[in-house]
């Protein structure tokens, strides 16, 4: 109830904030020295709340379906390729923690190239991998790559520093059983990682989202949110709510992802300690 | 039979690199069937490491370590000997009668077998019904006697013990000594026990053996006969003369 009532004063906060800069704004923005310092808070640049409100009960075109079922199919459009993405990412990086930790000389060679992989920019990738659709896989799958290429890096390193957490007490315990690396994997460093995963996987989860809008976007795929914010920002001049409308589209969609993945920890965290985990 | 017998051990740490240690030197040690043995000496003397090569969790430079008749690895491969540390290192995922099932689960022990097992040392170390509880909840102490009935519940014939009690306040200490004699005379187990607290070696130990460091080796061996191991054997003068003794052999 508490945390209800604080996400709710969340809320009343912004939107309070919104309105009220609108209110007390100069409409052409705040000039300093030829740099804006403040936005415009003209009904252009800054729609009315319950403008974007009632936007998203309008038709989308004339006769059309209304802006808030498109904007919801745009969202399980990206949904889905954010799942894919976020699923295979997070395999991908598992897989790649349990190699590194396995052996040393893998962990030496790839670790770099793993850091790297994310500091090429995804502009620049995305053409690439665009150029798959319709050869190597569907057109949405080349979107769920890239998700994916963004969703695999936290859980990657994440992983790697969990699975390494046990102390050498632990692991000479379970030399003193005499369990071999698998065991002493499933036994000891799986379940001691626990703690190191999950804020990964929150990570990975924002990740794949951001992943998925900026590559349907970047490949012109359509269908999803990140196409129908492009589209809607296209008519923005003529009608600014519209834009707003997916917008809050692509914030519910970040929101759900993150709660779909903390949902998966309430079951396995009790009676664990927790652990920060900074990724880079 | 010996249930550990160690000849002429030597163990280098890095060697031929410029951080080579000695870490022991010609070290020969014989634990009969059912002797508690403690190991004391300053830090930096080597009676981990030699607990270490006991348990096969390292190999010695030279010489050979026999345990139960047979080598170190293959001792270990049976799990002929429990271990516990000075952290109690409980796998906080696992209820306590979980933690205690660990070695016996790792045997192949069916479930039955290993809940009846778990049950009967959680009995013996005074913890049945925090069988549920997680380590998180326990204290410092309870944590510890939970590693203790872990290490004895595949009925080791030997059991090793690094500092077991030495993150420990003193009354819980002398409470968990207390219990840890009860059980090593119910089930018969040699028993190697490293400390570094005198008084502590001489309560438990039917032999002291003393270590000095740069090279670890063994300087002295005190054998220890108190009338009783209770309340009455703390105070009794022999106890007293023991740790005279044993200060002395320490200082060399």
């Amino acid at each position: 109830m508490r945390r209800f009532l604080a996400v709710l004063a969340g809320l009343l906060t912004g939107a309070a904030a919104w309105e009220g800069y609108k209110a007390v704004g100069n409409p052409d923005g705040t000039v300093l020295f030829g740099v804006r310092v403040l936005p415009r808070a003209d009904d252009l640049s800054m729609p009315h709340l319950w403008t974007i409100a009632e936007r998203l009960g309008a038709p989308e075109l004339t006769g059309g379906r209304p802006v808030w079922r498109v904007v919801v199919d745009a969202c399980l459009f990206t949904l889905g390729i954010t799942t894919a993405g976020f699923v295979a990412g997070a395999l991908i990086g598992l897989a790649l923690a349990v190699a590194m930790q396995r052996f040393r000389v893998v962990e030496r060679g790839l670790l770099p190239y793993v850091i790297i992989s994310q500091t090429v920019p995804l502009v620049a990738l995305a053409p690439l991998i665009a150029g798959w659709g319709g050869v190597l896989m569907p057109p949405w799958a080349t979107v769920a790559v890239i998700a994916a290429y963004l969703a695999f890096f936290p859980v990657a390193v994440g992983m790697l520093r969990g699975l390494q957490s046990p102390s050498a007490a632990g692991v000479e315990l379970m030399r003193s059983y005499a369990a071999g690396w698998w065991r002493t994997l499933v036994t000891l460093r799986l379940p001691a990682a626990l703690p190191y995963l999950f804020p990964a996987l929150r990570l990975a989860g924002a990740a794949a989202v951001v992943g998925a809008v900026v590559g349907e976007i970047s490949t012109g795929t359509r269908g999803g949110i990140g196409r129908l914010l492009i589209e809607y920002a296209r008519e923005a001049t003529s009608d600014p709510a519209k834009v707003y409308t997916a917008m809050l589209g692509a914030a519910l969609l970040g929101l759900l992802v993150a709660g779909a993945v903390s949902l998966l920890e309430l079951p396995l965290m009790r009676h664990r300690r927790h652990v920060e985990v900074a990724t880079l | 039979m010996t249930a550990v017998a160690i000849s002429g051990v030597t163990k280098v740490f890095n060697p031929g690199r410029p951080d080579e240690v000695l870490a022991l030197s010609d070290v020969d040690l014989t634990v009969a069937d059912g002797e508690f043995v403690s190991l004391i000496g300053p830090s930096g003397c080597g009676k981990s490491t030699l607990l270490r090569l006991i348990a096969d969790l390292i190999a010695p430079t030279t010489g050979t370590v026999t345990v139960a008749g047979t080598t170190a690895a293959q001792a270990r491969r049976d799990q002929a000997y429990g271990i516990a540390f000075q952290q109690a290192g409980l796998f906080e995922w696992r209820t306590v009668r979980r933690n205690v099932e660990l070695p016996l689960e790792l045997r192949g022990a069916g479930r039955a077998e290993r809940r009846a097992k778990a049950e009967e040392m959680l009995e013996l170390v005074g913890l049945s019904e925090f069988a549920g509880h997680y380590p998180g909840q326990l204290s410092g102490g309870m944590q510890q006697r939970v590693a203790i009935a872990r290490a004895l519940a595949v009925q080791p014939p030997l059991l090793l013990m690094d500092e077991p009690f030495g993150a420990l306040d003193e009354m819980t200490r002398e409470r968990l000594q207390a219990e840890l004699l009860a059980v090593c005379a119910a089930t018969g187990t040699s028993t190697v026990f490293v400390t570094h607290s005198i008084s502590e070696a001489v309560f438990l130990s039917d032999r002291v053996v003393v270590m000095s460091a740069r090279p670890g080796r063994i300087t002295a061996a005190i054998d220890v006969k108190l009338p009783s191991r209770d309340e009455a054997g703390r105070q009794a003068p022999a106890y007293f003369d023991k740790i005279t003794e044993v200060r002395k052999a320490l200082r060399g």
